[in-house]
């Protein structure tokens, strides 16, 4: 297992598409904090870049990549290695490129220019999507067996996660809005894991109040420490279950 | 060394192999013909665990295939299309392979020294032609002097030189005792190679014969025209009824 994630690692450490990747997040990190005066604005409207770039990037490129290796992956499994210990590896090796690449390209600048504990919240969060969405990207490779469906799903993975659910979000509580909705509202929150990284990062900022509905609901009901726990471990679930989703699925996958 | 019991195995409706069972034995080369489509690569994905069959037994050794993959050890597989990570020289990818491979210690390099890999090893993947891949896989397949040899059209792509090469190591090969799975397009490739013919058609199994046998039913010395003349005649007809 050690074997093959070294490798993937080393083949996507030369790969154009995660240097442009880590370039674009630096260019955008640096001039995000060094424009804005106030600390906090800057590390939001980080946390915006963060919220639309990483889930969307994550997806895509891990599923591209994941079709791509369907070839290498065969050739790797007619050497006696377990199917579970190759899929695992895989991801391993796509989820750690991308998670250095978010960190180089968003880590580095936040600690050298904004350091607190909140640009910390923002650095785990943004490592959560990261490993989020590649693991929703090797479920959409285990499901699908054609590369251009596969592609399609993950784009719209994405965007349901990152715009739709806002928009179904907001219609929910329209028209509930006579009812007491605020712990169903919860439970519907961790069902997006984009929604869920916002609101880890606001809870550490004051601003979480002003931040609309969500953030202010859940500083009202847990408090920033069991709220902050909460989100962490809806967060680990949502890379779990699809991992063992996909594991399971792939032990039966034709090649 | 092979055995294959009522294997089938179907994709939607299709039904890539149907009932299909077949013994392969040390020592044998065996073509696998037929039309495209026909379940030659599904019958090979098979023996090698990564097409799961529906019904039917898939033993090697008397192992059966299903619980354990340690059976791919004996194994050296050869794919139809070699597509390797791109970023990866081709020295890493062998290096690769032999980490992964620690049970072997000493490995076979006749092919990577005949094919000039040494002198190419810093390249990525990327950056080789077809025809240069397919060496690759080639050597791999060799790399680890596995008892049984599977091949997907391993002469597709190679100049003549280095098709001759490989042909030369297969027969090589099955002089030493082992037991050697084609498919090709190209029939006149397997002239030399061939002991034993499976012809497959609609996932079913229509013959499987020895080469001399199919030669002096038919009257023809080559290969190509054997077959040729079997698909033509009443000969798979008849067969069927």
């Amino acid at each position: 297992m050690k074997t093959i994630i070294k490798y993937v690692l080393l083949d996507l450490l030369r790969n154009k598409t995660i240097l442009v990747y880590i370039f674009v997040l630096a260019v955008l990190a640096v001039s995000v904090l060094s424009m804005s005066g106030n600390s906090s604005k800057g590390l939001l409207s980080l946390l915006n870049i963060t919220l639309l770039f990483v889930p969307i990037i994550s997806i895509l490129f891990a599923t591209i990549y994941f079709f791509n290796s369907v070839e290498f992956i065969e050739l790797l499994l007619a050497q006696p290695i377990k199917r579970k210990t190759m899929i695992l590896a895989e991801y391993a090796g796509v989820a750690f490129a991308l998670s250095i690449a978010y960190l180089v390209g968003v880590g580095l600048p936040v600690i050298l220019l904004n350091y607190s504990v909140a640009s910390l919240t923002l650095l785990v969060s943004g490592l959560f999507l990261t490993l989020i969405f590649t693991a929703l990207a090797l479920l959409v490779f285990v499901l699908f067996k054609d590369k251009t469906k596969g592609i399609g799903a993950a784009i719209i993975t994405a965007l349901f996660f990152t715009l739709l659910f806002d928009g179904l979000l907001l219609s929910f509580i329209y028209s509930f809005s006579d009812y007491p909705i605020d712990e169903p509202l919860l439970g519907f929150i961790s069902l997006n894991p984009v929604d869920l990284a916002r609101i880890f990062v606001l809870l550490q900022l004051d601003v979480a109040v002003m931040m609309g509905y969500s953030g202010a609901l859940f500083k009202e009901f847990m408090g920033s420490v069991i709220g902050s726990i909460y989100t962490i471990a809806c967060m680990t679930l949502w890379i779990i279950i699809p991992m063992a989703v996909s594991v399971r699925k792939f032990k039966k996958k034709d090649l | 060394m092979i055995s294959v019991e009522n294997l089938t195995k179907s994709f939607g409706k299709f039904k890539a192999l149907d009932n299909i069972s077949l013994d392969f034995e040390r020592g044998n080369s065996i073509s696998l013909i037929g039309p495209n489509g026909s379940g030659k690569t599904t019958l090979i994905k098979s023996v090698l665990g990564l097409v799961i069959p529906e019904t039917g037994v898939i033993r090697i050794n008397n192992n059966e295939v299903k619980t354990n993959c340690a059976y791919r050890s004996q194994i050296g597989y050869m794919p139809q299309i070699g597509r390797y990570p791109e970023n990866m020289t081709i020295g890493q990818v062998i290096n690769m392979l032999k980490e992964i491979r620690k049970d072997r210690t000493s490995y076979d390099e006749e092919l990577i020294n005949g094919f000039g890999i040494p002198g190419i090893q810093n390249k990525t993947m990327r950056s080789l032609s077809g025809g240069t891949r397919q060496k690759v896989s080639a050597c791999l397949a060799f790399l680890f002097k596995p008892d049984i040899f599977i091949l997907d059209e391993p002469t597709a792509g190679l100049d003549p030189v280095s098709s001759e090469l490989l042909k030369g190591k297969i027969i090589k090969e099955r002089a030493n005792g082992k037991l050697i799975l084609i498919t090709s397009h190209v029939l006149s490739d397997l002239d030399d190679i061939t002991s034993h013919v499976v012809y497959l058609q609609d996932g079913k199994l229509m013959f499987y014969k020895e080469v001399g046998e199919l030669k002096k039913s038919t009257g023809e010395e080559k290969l190509n025209k054997v077959i040729a003349n079997i698909m033509q005649s009443d000969y798979l007809k008849n067969l069927v009824n």
